[in-house]
């Protein structure tokens, strides 16, 4: 008991030990980890690649998946200028209403409107699916342990199932799944599945790789003005310990 | 303008303070109390805790009552509520990820607090109600953890729910009543949600004022301290300010470190992933958990996997995990031995690292599927929490052989910093 701050360290180690091993452990191997730029202290989001992943959403996920907490001006934060966002929202119609007549109508959308989904509802969405809802995409980097390592390696998992492995009809293997049985077809397949507005080549792993960095981009759009203030606050905190301790010494220095 | 003698407690001060302090003591009594207040010379930095659990108290009421501006307790719309916060409220993602994370930097807070007091026997001879308000506030905290951890409505807050509330079912002959009243109907739903957020925001200030009563029997006699001997008049104690208030300065930086890692660096260091999936009643996640602070009362609760005498384990299970709570209560009669500070106490000064020891092992079997060695783990621990409590305390008491108290604060202290060369510069204050 002299030695206080140790014994503090120890407890603090224990209890956050205790948060992580508060985790459920999965059956399915643990994904492999990737390499994302919003990792670390410093780290922020790759505006080109959460472009690209728009893109792979767009063309891709967003025939069975929504993301229903985005907005298309949100798309600004990635990016987009205001004309862009306002193209791209032209693109999509939105029923609006009631009008002065009662009648609910047709409208091209806003920058101020949600994403629409590809379905109505969920009831749409399974009848269209086999069954299966496709869960909406807005918040799957934070809804699933391993977050983006997780959704890379389920995009990129899909595998000829190993001899003996029956797949049910209508699942597909796909090794980083718990249980390996799927019921999404593999998405991304093939080099040049899509072309990128900026060039890049469109391989399965590029692809893979954009689409999550633009998914957690969607999960967490404040991520990089997190990081931005959180150094600044720690620093902040860092030097008032500093001048705190120093203060208490002196203060206390008449007593001892 | 009849003011006061110029010896009146806020004669320091100008007219207006004083015209108003006699009829107002307001001045008074924060000079009285948070001034004046004299502690003892001795204090070491496990008595920083207090203060900084009032302080995150505060901070998780003032994040809490923006929070609940921003937030919409109806099942349909609470989880888009709280994204919506996260996503176009101002800094709404920085309130709700300092609530988040100051919970459990509260119950850590917390948690040390109480150990201190175990270790060093705060809750003895003449402190033994404040030792029970303390008990009552750590019960307060839980039913409003929990009923936090229910509002964003996500997967783990429907089937935390569920679970919790279903143990109120093992009541003899009322439990299932009590359920139907929890719940506001017949399942988790709605109703639920609705009466959880009303107690959610009624219940910290309920903490509030159990707090007040806290510190008001803590003033009665003054802080306990390391050597566990009363302090003997003004040679033996400090005022609080300015030499509380700087250290405590000091803590709270260091403790406000922590909590800003957390919640700029790993916000969801301590919450489950599961909790970002809507509620859905109609799938049951893989491993239901409690937040890390509940798992080893989870732990005692699911460690009893058979029937005894006739009770079923269930009910047991409920028991004896309050139990470990409400035990707490008893503690200062419980502990029999007239020495307070585990450092006069060689055996019970083990004793009380093993119990520690014990409730983390709990908490690591709280966090597991229940299954194999977990199992026995569990209950091993169980057996020793209450073996600790129940036989050790009383036993140690009487069998133990203390080791001589020092005389006084001041003569200990005198003898730590070596001789009397440092005796004129302690007298001075």
């Amino acid at each position: 008991m002299r030695a206080p701050l140790p014994a503090l360290l120890l407890s603090l180690a224990i209890a956050v030990g205790l948060g992580g091993a508060a985790r459920a452990l999965e059956e399915a191997p643990e994904p492999p980890h990737q390499q994302w730029p919003f990792e670390g202290v410093f780290g922020t989001y790759d505006t080109a690649a959460s472009q690209r992943g728009f893109q792979v959403y767009k063309e891709v996920c967003s025939v069975c998946h929504a993301v229903k907490h985005l907005a298309f001006r949100n798309l600004e934060e990635i990016g987009y200028t205001e004309d862009q966002v306002k193209g791209i929202a032209a693109q999509y119609q939105v029923t609006d209403g009631p009008n002065d007549e009662g009648q609910m109508f047709q409208r091209p959308a806003r920058p101020s409107d949600p994403i629409p989904g590809p379905f109505p509802n969920d009831q749409a969405a399974r009848a269209a699916n086999n069954g299966a809802l496709p869960p909406d995409l807005s918040l799957i980097t934070k809804a699933r342990e391993g977050g983006p390592d997780y959704v890379y390696a389920i995009l990129t998992g899909f595998k000829d199932p190993p001899a003996g492995f029956k797949v049910n009809e209508g699942m597909y293997y796909n090794q980083y799944f718990a249980g390996h049985q799927i019921k999404m077809p593999p998405p991304l397949t093939q080099t040049d599945q899509l072309k990128y507005a900026d060039g890049t080549q469109a391989t399965v792993p590029q692809m893979s790789h954009d689409v999550v960095s633009f998914l957690s981009w969607a999960a967490e759009p404040n991520l990089n003005e997190r990081h931005r203030i959180g150094f600044k606050v720690i620093l902040f905190l860092i030097i008032a310990t500093g001048v705190f301790y120093a203060a208490k010494r002196k203060i206390w220095s008449r007593i001892h | 303008m009849a003011v006061p003698p110029a010896s009146s407690p806020a004669s320091g001060y100008s007219r207006l303070i004083r015209w108003i302090d006699y009829r107002l003591p307001f001045v008074s009594f924060l000079e009285h109390e948070f001034t004046d207040y004299p502690t003892p010379k001795n204090l070491n930095y496990w008595w920083n805790f207090g203060s900084l659990a009032g302080i995150i108290l505060v901070i998780m009421i003032v994040t809490g009552v923006v929070l609940a501006m921003h937030y919409t307790p109806h099942s349909d719309l609470a989880f888009d509520s709280v994204e919506r916060m996260m996503r176009d409220v101002n800094y709404g993602w920085l309130l709700r990820y300092i609530h988040m994370n100051g919970a459990s930097m509260f119950f850590l807070i917390v948690y040390i607090h109480l150990f201190r007091g175990l270790y060093y026997g705060s809750y003895k001879y003449p402190r033994e109600l404040l030792w029970i308000l303390g008990v009552v506030i750590l019960l307060l905290m839980i039913a409003t953890a929990f009923m936090g951890y229910v509002l964003p409505w996500g997967q783990m807050s429907y089937w935390a729910a569920t679970v919790i509330t279903n143990l109120f079912s093992a009541i003899p002959v009322v439990g299932n009543k009590i359920v139907t009243l929890l719940w506001g109907g017949f399942t988790v739903g709605n109703p639920t949600l609705n009466r959880f957020f009303s107690l959610h925001y009624l219940l910290p200030f309920v903490i509030v004022a159990v707090v007040g009563l806290h510190l008001l029997a803590l003033h009665q006699h003054g802080s306990n301290n390391p050597l566990g001997i009363d302090t003997r008049g003004p040679q033996d104690t400090m005022p609080f300010h300015p030499y509380h208030t700087i250290k405590d300065s000091f803590g709270l930086c260091v403790a406000l470190l922590v909590l800003a890692f957390f919640v700029f660096y790993a916000p969801n260091f301590f919450a489950s992933a599961d909790n970002y999936i809507p509620a859905n009643p109609m799938v049951t996640p893989n491993h239901i958990v409690p937040e890390w602070y509940l798992l080893p009362y989870y732990a005692i609760l699911r460690s009893v996997t058979f029937d005894i005498l006739g009770i079923p384990a269930k009910l047991l299970g409920v028991v004896l995990s309050l139990g470990s709570i409400i035990l707490l209560f008893f503690v200062p009669w419980l502990d029999t031995s007239r020495v307070r500070s585990a450092r006069f106490r060689p055996i019970y000064r083990l004793v009380s690292w093993l119990f520690p020891i014990d409730a983390i092992a709990l908490g690591y079997v709280g966090s597991q599927p229940p299954e194999g060695w977990v199992v026995t783990l569990g209950q091993v621990a169980t057996f020793y929490y209450y073996f600790h409590f129940l036989i050790l305390m009383p036993l140690l008491g009487k069998i133990e052989r203390p080791r001589p108290l020092p005389i006084s604060i001041g003569t200990a202290v005198l003898e730590a910093t070596g001789g009397l060369s440092t005796a004129g510069s302690a007298e001075r204050h």
